[in-house]
């Protein structure tokens, strides 16, 4: 396993306000690669998404942890997002554009193809009644 | 407040502040909607130019919006939106509802 450049990890109930507490966080752990403004916010809304589905699906009928765990390799970012919620029966459909189990809320089912297309990579493990982590990359080019 | 709604004739226009998240994404619903049942507008203008973060939850706003309005024979508008903003509203086609240069 590579060694990596700069590690933290932060534990946090699943309360709405902690959303915007992942971003900031995130932004400020990537802040010495000088990322420009869009990289920093599509992180920011990548990890977002991660954290909402923590909070609306994960632990849908109650409150849990949630652990974030960033680290920089070089100019790669690699963030893990974790919860002990249900977890995801069916990975594939949950990943599909459009596709929510929660239509009456005003989801709008982009989480994960927001993750996709703000990230380099995006890896999801889960076990029903276990929970999911969700791994993204994202290489930062920085302000030049 | 995280949104300020003016109206001309029967345009309202709702100017969002702040960051669009699930968090924010409540208080904002029930402002706007509250405003639409008061006063019926014909079209909605939702304004970014005061929008600082967005996720896909923004996404799921407009959607609610557009979805309200269109029951009611109106229209919604997006205008001053942010260039990054425009790309998480692409990845649903809400993009076709913005409104170039206002």
């Amino acid at each position: 396993m590579r060694r990596a450049d700069n590690e933290m990890k932060m534990v946090f109930l699943s309360l709405s306000e902690n959303e915007s507490l992942a971003r900031l966080a995130v932004g400020g752990f990537i802040s010495p690669l000088n990322p420009r403004i869009d990289e920093l916010n599509e992180l920011k809304t990548a990890v977002s998404e991660a954290v909402t589905n923590c909070i609306v699906h994960a632990y849908r009928d109650g409150i849990g942890k949630i652990e974030m765990t960033a680290r920089l390799y070089g100019s790669e970012v690699y963030i893990k997002i974790k919860d002990g919620g249900c977890g995801i029966e069916d990975i594939k459909k949950a990943m599909e554009p459009l596709y929510t189990t929660l239509p009456g809320e005003e989801r709008s089912g982009l989480g994960f193809s927001v993750m996709e297309s703000f990230t380099d990579s995006v890896n999801v493990k889960s076990r029903p009644g276990a929970g999911t982590a969700v791994i993204m990359t994202k290489k930062i080019r920085g302000k030049r | 407040m995280p949104v300020y709604i003016t109206q001309s004739g029967s345009v309202m226009t709702a100017r969002i502040t702040g960051e669009i998240d699930h968090h924010s994404a409540l208080w904002l619903r029930s402002d706007i909607d509250t405003a639409i049942n008061d006063s019926s507008p014909t079209k909605l203008l939702l304004d970014f130019s005061a929008v600082t973060f967005m996720d896909s939850s923004g996404v799921g706003l407009v959607m609610g919006r557009f979805k309200n309005m269109k029951e009611r024979g109106g229209k919604v508008e997006l205008v001053n939106m942010p260039e990054y903003i425009k790309k998480v509203m692409s990845l649903a086609g809400m993009d076709r509802l913005l409104k170039e240069g206002r």
